[in-house]
């Protein structure tokens, strides 16, 4: 494994063979080839198998509640504009529990990365089917089979207006790890949902699955701002379409509309004091 | 409390909603305080957008009043269906304002006459029911015998880019200033008050607490509307630019209290205001502000429940839920301002406390309060302890650091300002914010985080005791109750009775502490049905309740009920004495 400024050296409580390792492989190379520095990089979670995540780089660790990454990130994002914010968690934090906020995070647009580790089944709790289970799917709350519909977490967030929306997996570090920096890169809410095996509590959804169930979308200087084709692809699921699935120009993102930033001053609110001759003036 | 006193007069609007009174109580208030005058204001609506019945008391007085009476010298009834609150008080001596062809039969019905001043079809000659609202602000303007030029320049402020508007609006004020000015025979209701007023504005506690939070260095503040927690917000996002604000409307409370701490974490100086069904939801924030030892102030609007309750009215009964919300054990500060310039004050406290110690800090308070207004002493900004610029985070920093001894919290540092690694868990960690099962650790933290409430204990605000210190019977009150019962003690003026209140409900400060463990009657008089102070105080404490006054009406104690109340008690304190 190459070596970067990320690398935390502690131990990591991941089962062996997880996915979020080589997706952690993956964020951690993207972050070091677009140059980061790791104290200009603050990496935010709620809870979960994958939402250990922060704990495991070296950088700012943010590990707040379960569902709650994307509130948290908008607001570490909003009240410091100069650091790069990454939410990540998995299907259940961010879907599941997290669901609302993943609907009004995209409307919002504020310019962070959220990576979705997607291993279509509750980890952390030992199993439970999740917003991305398919049909059918025996678990150990749902015996006779998951009954409700899976989440299709790319057409949503494509009709709630994300500007950047992709899927990984996590059996190509590097070609995940290009679409990793492309997100990071991206002005505004970048989605980037990461299939990926869980090796104790998913046997359907295994490495072999995943080698043939999904498929890079090739060709060069395809249309990734057409709309229409983005949600028929996102529709599509035999086999899953790898890659940018859209992107577009994000516009104005939420901190840029926020009156300290609309100047275009960036500086954090930390270094801020407070406007005492304007509220002089609202005194009367 | 019928006869009408010299030194005030009580005027009460009633129209239903969306009528735009809100013109005439504005423009009045302006041009009586400017006069000289002290003016106290408050009002109460229902819940709804267009029609039923809302009311607002406007008391002015030519010495500061603070308090909601329930005597109406002038009442201005403009819509149908009068509700109870108001016909209850309207006595011999009321004027009775209004359209004959709307409410004569109603008003008949009470037993009274009304001054008849056909103000719909008088509006709508001039151009339209809209300009009702500028009669009556000229009406009020005659009974006080102030000349009929008195709102030129606002009329011109206001409505300045449409000149036929200023035209009618001026036309409008002339005319009612002429029906008060005839219906009072030229004799001002009230003499002018000639001593100086300079220093004084008109405030209301909605402004007192968003004014306190800008002072404070509050720049992102979050909420989902919720009465009557939204005035705080609105107060922000008006004036965001000028206050050099993030304000974000979330998607509901959880979003928004996540919102302030990941902010405060970056270094902002975070609120978040909403009420009691919100304050809830933000429950489990709460307690990862606790374990994560992010400063925020919650702005806890009260409003009766449970559930839905009385949506657009008041009380005091979230004490408990503050004190309590959040699994887990933590410390955290409770403030409950008694009045608007203790509104200012206690703000800024509520800051102080959760920077200085890294923890959530609530203020309580509700809709009485945060809708009432009066003249306060202009407030002075640099009162309020500015915000701290944290120091960078050096090399190897971390942010559970156990702390020096004789010192409670761990440095403070934001991400991205100094090489080091700021970090923040939700689980129990290590120094460094890293998960751990680690007992030595975990007991060691929970007992850091713990010790920081005994500092906050020391430097709590002290209580407020007015009267003797030697007293037979106290009565205890806090939050919006206590102006009203200042009064009515005031009024009574009892020997051996004080009056003991608390900005500060949590931790209840030593000075209280001590108070409490004075032999003494205590009455404990309160906006809830449970006496939650009393519980409060007895568990903190060991003092009991003697006796309570308890109201749960979704009204506010007024001056007149209390002295009624607490003179009953005092009463059967006195015959039980004998």
């Amino acid at each position: 494994m190459i070596e970067t400024k990320f690398d935390y050296n502690g131990e990591i409580s991941w089962c062996p063979g997880c996915g979020d390792f080589k997706i952690l492989e993956a964020l951690k190379l993207a972050l070091s080839e677009l140059a980061l520095e790791p104290n200009e990089v603050v990496v935010v979670s709620g809870i979960g198998q994958a939402a250990k995540m922060p704990h495991y780089l070296r950088c700012h660790c943010v590990n707040g509640l379960h569902g709650r990454a994307l509130p948290l990130a908008t607001g570490v994002k909003a009240s410091n504009p100069n650091l790069t914010v990454i939410a990540v968690g998995g299907d259940g934090d961010m879907y599941g529990e997290g669901g609302n906020h993943f609907l009004h995070a995209i409307r919002r647009n504020p310019n962070i990365t959220n990576i979705v580790c997607n291993n279509m089944i509750y980890g952390l709790t030992k199993g439970q089917g999740s917003p991305t289970t398919p049909i059918g799917t025996h678990t150990s709350t749902q015996p006779g089979g998951v009954v409700n519909r899976p989440l299709n977490p790319l057409l949503l967030a494509l009709s709630c207006g994300a500007t950047f929306v992709a899927r990984g997996s996590a059996a190509d570090v590097d070609r995940t790890k290009e679409l990793l920096k492309q997100a990071i890169s991206h002005k505004g809410y970048a989605l980037v949902d990461i299939l990926q095996p869980c090796v104790s509590f998913n046997k359907t959804h295994s490495w072999q699955w995943l080698a043939t169930a999904a498929k890079w979308i090739e060709g060069e200087g395809r249309d990734e701002g057409d709309i229409s084709v983005a949600m028929s692809r996102a529709l599509e699921s035999d086999p899953f379409p790898l890659g940018i699935i859209y992107r577009a120009e994000p516009g104005k993102t939420f901190e840029e509309t926020q009156a300290p930033y609309r100047s275009g001053d960036t500086t954090p609110l930390f270094a801020r004091l407070p406007r005492y001759e304007a509220i002089e003036r609202l005194i009367g | 409390m019928s006869e009408a006193k010299r030194t005030e007069t009580v005027i009460t609007f009633s129209a239903a909603a969306g009528l735009g009174l809100q013109t005439a109580e504005d423009l009045a208030g302006k041009i009586l305080s400017g006069a000289g005058f002290y003016v106290f204001s408050t009002r109460e609506y229902m819940s709804r957008v267009r029609g039923g019945n809302n009311s607002s008391q406007f008391r002015v007085s030519t010495s500061p009043v603070r308090a909601q009476v329930d005597r109406i010298d002038w009442l201005f009834a403009l819509s149908p269906g009068l509700h109870v609150n108001v016909t209850e008080n309207i006595s011999k001596s009321t004027r009775i304002v209004g359209d004959t062809t709307a409410l004569a039969a109603e008003i008949a019905a009470l037993g009274f006459e009304m001054v008849d001043i056909d103000l719909i079809e008088r509006a709508k000659k001039i151009g339209g029911a809209v300009y009702a609202s500028m009669i009556v602000a000229g009406f009020i303007t005659g009974i006080f015998g102030f000349s009929e030029t008195s709102a030129d320049d606002y009329i011109a402020v206001r409505f300045g880019s449409k000149p036929e508007v200023v035209e009618k609006n001026g036309i409008a004020f002339r005319e009612g200033h002429r029906l008060g000015l005839e219906t009072v025979g030229g004799e001002p209701v009230l003499q002018k008050n000639t001593a100086s007023k300079k220093s004084f504005v008109f405030m209301d506690g909605d402004t007192a607490l968003g004014l306190a939070a800008a002072a404070a260095g509050c720049n992102y503040i979050t909420a989902y509307p919720m009465s009557p927690g939204t005035g705080v917000f609105s107060f922000f996002a008006r004036n965001a630019d000028a206050l050099d604000a993030v304000v974000e409307q979330a998607e509901d409370e959880i979003s928004a209290i996540n919102m302030a701490l990941g902010a405060s974490y970056a270094g902002a100086r975070a609120m978040t205001t909403t009420s009691g069904g919100g304050f809830v939801l933000m429950t489990e924030g709460i307690s990862l502000a606790g374990i994560t030892e992010t400063p925020v102030v919650i702005h806890l609007a009260q409003r009766p429940g449970p559930a839905t309750g009385l949506a657009t009215r008041t009380e005091q009964a979230d004490l408990e839920i503050a004190l309590h919300a959040g699994h887990g054990e933590f410390p955290r500060a409770i403030f409950a301002p008694i009045n608007v310039e203790s509104t200012f004050t206690v703000a800024g406290r509520a800051f102080e406390t959760a920077w200085k110690y890294q923890t959530p800090s609530v203020i309580l308070t509700d809709q009485y309060l945060l809708d009432t207004g009066y003249d306060v002493k202009r407030p002075v900004p640099a009162s309020i302890r500015p915000p701290v610029v944290p120091a960078e985070a050096p090399e190897g920093y971390a942010r559970y650091r156990f702390p020096e001894d004789g010192k409670w919290i761990s440095p403070f540092a934001v991400p991205g300002h100094g090489p080091g690694f700021v970090s923040f868990d939700s689980h129990e960690h290590t120094e460094d914010a890293h998960i751990t099962e680690n007992r030595e650790i975990r007991r060691k933290m929970v007992e850091k985080r713990l010790a920081k409430e005994h500092a906050m204990r020391e430097e709590a605000m002290p209580h407020i005791l007015i009267g003797p210190e030697d007293h037979h019977t106290l009565l205890v009150c806090w939050g919006s109750t206590f102006e009203p019962l200042r009064e009515a003690l005031a009024i009574l003026s009892p020997d051996g009775v004080a009056l003991a209140a608390c900005e500060q409900l949590n931790p209840l400060p030593e000075s209280f502490v001590r108070l409490m463990a004075k032999e003494s009657a205590k009455i404990f008089v309160e906006g809830n049905a449970t006496a939650q102070f009393a519980r409060l105080v007895r568990a903190q404490t060991g003092a009991t309740a003697t006796d309570t006054i308890l109201k749960y009406d979704g009204y506010p104690f007024t001056v007149d009920e209390l002295v009624e109340r607490v003179g009953r008690i005092l009463e059967k304190f006195a015959k039980g004495a004998k």
